[in-house]
């Protein structure tokens, strides 16, 4: 298989038909480009969701209280459902919870505080958080750190805050970590700066907040035992679902919530966010293995009826090769490898094309951190088992013809002209 | 070296069948130099391709050696033409893509033997037929006496016991065809078997022996001639 010289044997022939091998070469090329830009497509998509959710667990689900609509443990409707810190040790005890974080936001869910520095002033997120929410989302640190376990312990008046936090109230170049910030008129000590791995309107998001020990919170705002929601993961392999409807029953439970009662607790799972996700690039990858597939297999009939025309053509030469002692089987061997070759070479210079388009997407795609389109990747393995298709595609196109010429008669082969 | 015996061969054209030899019985021995002669449609090259093994005949025997070639595979039927007959034709049927070198040493391919190596041998065989210079050109720039050197070239490099030669200087005017006999008796004079089909008295003159043929059967088989009558006429 590997014999330099039978290699060059087959070169010469392919080089004596330019146009024709051009021709046939182009309906694989065009099936590999295809296959390759939908493969990218797909993946492109992938990058836009992963670079959305970077530093994100994905296994994530959040649950929040909200008003009864069912009488319930004669308790009437119309109830609103507050988490406490008692919720903590009830959830903790699920065997299927990996990190729980209690958060509360300052103001209450969506409204956003005012911070400031100095003369400077601005409306940000200012989330009360534990450190163990570091696991739920990971940040990266421009500066310092996030809260930590003495923070908790010790009440402490310090913050985390964003970078874009950092850039409105701050002096460009200055350094925040060891100011004060007046977060509702009461000065925090800043310890850290996030930089967030999200992209999109998460990461926006990100770089707008400011996080103070939950325990702070509690102690210098006044919010009693009360927790805003909870974020928390599941340990790998526990079914989604099953973990939201365990968690739901615990927080129905100790609040005396009618089992029945859907509305009375909010929650929202990532995890079918992550699966529907899943499903769908699934299904994009099957269309570009299936529209792809169908379009080099249209290719590769081409070189089929192309190698079997030229056969016909070059009877002559195979009457003259069989009376030099060319046997059956090294004329099959022959337009067999013609085809393979053919095939592969015009597959892999649409390989090279479609790697070429890929880094064309890849750098308009790079830093259009807004578009849901993220810069394709195809693995290296893809790209292989494409050319182990165009292996196999050139050899099927070149059954029928190879079978014909082995059985051209030397005799009419030679008459032919 | 050969033998036919009550060879016959039809033509099947739709419905009626022409019988193109009829008990064509003969014999060559090794080293002989023969022409085959007879007029157009009596068969000359039906004649030659089957005792070159690139077609079959209805009944009879055929002989090559001690073998009986009949009905054999086509891979036996390869291994046969490539290694005991070398065939040398009126349209030369060089392949046009491929300079005289690659031509001469295609049937060394087909015995697997490697590129570098059949080249080397090829070389020699060029130079055996005067077109050293010309290893590296292509047939469409060499003139037809050079093109028919470099098949003969091509028939000897697989060291063949038997050239067949069908109409060799069909193509080519007297003087070329003078030098291409000169070249087919001197390769008759190593050894080899030459069976020559000419319609040329003159080229039949330049073997030791002529079979006729008419209408497909073997009119004349006359034997062998002391040897060169013609060129010991010339001075
Ligand atoms: N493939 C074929 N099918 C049918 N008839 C054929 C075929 N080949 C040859 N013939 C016929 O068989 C007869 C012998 O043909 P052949 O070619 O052997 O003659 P030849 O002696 O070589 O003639 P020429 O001197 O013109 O080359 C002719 O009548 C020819 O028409
Ligand atoms: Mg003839």
């Amino acid at each position: 298989m590997f014999d330099l010289d039978k290699w060059k044997e087959i070169w010469a022939t392919l080089r004596s038909n330019r146009l024709r091998t051009f021709l046939t070469a182009f309906g694989v090329f065009w099936g590999i480009v295809m296959l390759m830009a939908m493969l990218g497509f797909g993946s492109s998509m992938n990058a836009g969701m992963r670079r959305q959710m970077k530093g994100m667990a994905t296994n994530l689900l959040f649950c929040w209280g909200q008003t009864t609509t069912e009488a319930y443990d004669g308790l009437p409707p119309g109830r609103e459902v507050q988490f406490d810190i008692g919720d903590v040790d009830l959830l903790r005890r699920l065997p299927e919870i990996e990190w729980l974080a209690p958060r509360h936001q300052l103001g209450g869910w969506m409204n956003p505080s005012t911070v400031a520095h100095e003369s400077k002033s601005g409306t940000f997120t200012v989330m009360a958080d534990t450190p163990d929410f570091k696991h739920i989302v990971a940040f990266e640190y421009e500066a310092g750190r996030f809260i930590n376990e003495e923070d908790m312990k010790s009440a402490r008046k310090v913050a985390v805050i964003g970078s874009a936090v950092r850039d409105q109230l701050f002096a460009p170049g200055a350094d925040p970590i060891g100011e004060y910030v007046k977060i509702n008129g009461v000065y925090f000590l800043v310890v850290g700066v996030t930089h967030t791995l999200r992209g999109g309107q998460m990461g926006d998001q990100d770089a707008n907040t400011v996080f103070v020990p939950f325990s702070t919170l509690k102690t210098v705002f006044n919010f009693g035992d009360h927790v805003g929601f909870f974020a928390l993961t599941a340990k790998p392999g526990y079914d989604g679902e099953q973990v939201e409807k365990d968690v739901r029953e615990v927080l129905a439970r100790h609040h005396r919530v009618s089992p029945n009662d859907k509305l009375a607790i909010g929650s929202f799972n990532m995890f079918e966010v992550f699966d529907r996700f899943s499903t769908f690039l699934f299904i994009i990858a099957l269309m570009a293995w299936v529209v792809g597939g169908a379009t080099l297999m249209a290719g590769v009939v081409g070189v089929s009826n192309i190698m079997l025309i030229t056969v016909k053509e070059r009877t002559k030469e195979i009457g003259v090769r069989k009376a030099l002692g060319a046997t059956p089987f090294s004329i099959i061997s022959m337009v067999m490898k013609e085809s393979i070759v053919l095939t592969l070479i015009a597959g892999l210079v649409g390989v090279a094309a479609g790697v070429g388009l890929m880094a064309l997407a890849d750098f308009a795609l790079e830093n259009a951190h807004n578009t849901p389109f993220g810069p394709p990747n195809i693995s290296l393995s893809t790209v292989l088992a494409a050319v182990g298709v165009l292996v196999v595609s050139g050899a099927l196109a070149g059954i029928m013809p190879a079978s014909h010429a082995a059985s051209i008669k030397p005799i009419e082969a030679l008459r032919a002209e | 070296m050969l033998r036919l015996d009550k060879v016959n061969k039809y033509y099947r054209v739709g419905t009626h069948s022409l019988h193109v030899l009829r008990d064509v019985d003969f014999e060559v021995a090794d080293g002989e130099f023969v022409a085959i002669m007879g007029a157009s449609g009596s068969g000359k090259s039906t004649l030659l391709n089957i005792l070159g093994i690139l077609d079959d005949y209805d009944s009879g025997e055929y002989w090559l050696g001690d073998t009986l070639i009949r009905s054999l595979s086509e891979k036996k039927a390869a291994n046969y033409r490539n290694r005991f007959i070398g065939f040398v034709f009126q349209s030369f049927n060089l392949l046009p893509f491929k300079t005289a070198l690659e031509n001469v040493a295609l049937p060394l391919y087909y015995q697997g033997i490697s590129r570098r190596k059949r080249n080397q041998i090829a070389e020699q065989y060029l130079e055996r037929v005067g077109l050293r210079d010309w290893a590296d050109h292509t047939p469409s720039e060499m003139s037809g006496g050079q093109k028919q050197r470099v098949a003969i070239a091509r028939a000897l490099i697989g060291k063949p016991r038997l050239i067949l030669a069908d109409e060799p200087t069909g193509a080519l005017d007297s003087e070329t065809s003078r030098q291409i006999m000169d070249l087919m008796a001197e390769i008759n004079k190593t050894g080899i078997t030459v069976l020559v089909v000419t319609h040329d008295p003159e080229v039949a003159a330049r073997t030791s022996r002529i079979i006729r043929l008419k209408d497909g059967k073997v009119v004349d088989a006359e034997h062998a001639r002391d040897s060169f009558p013609q060129m010991q006429a010339q001075p």
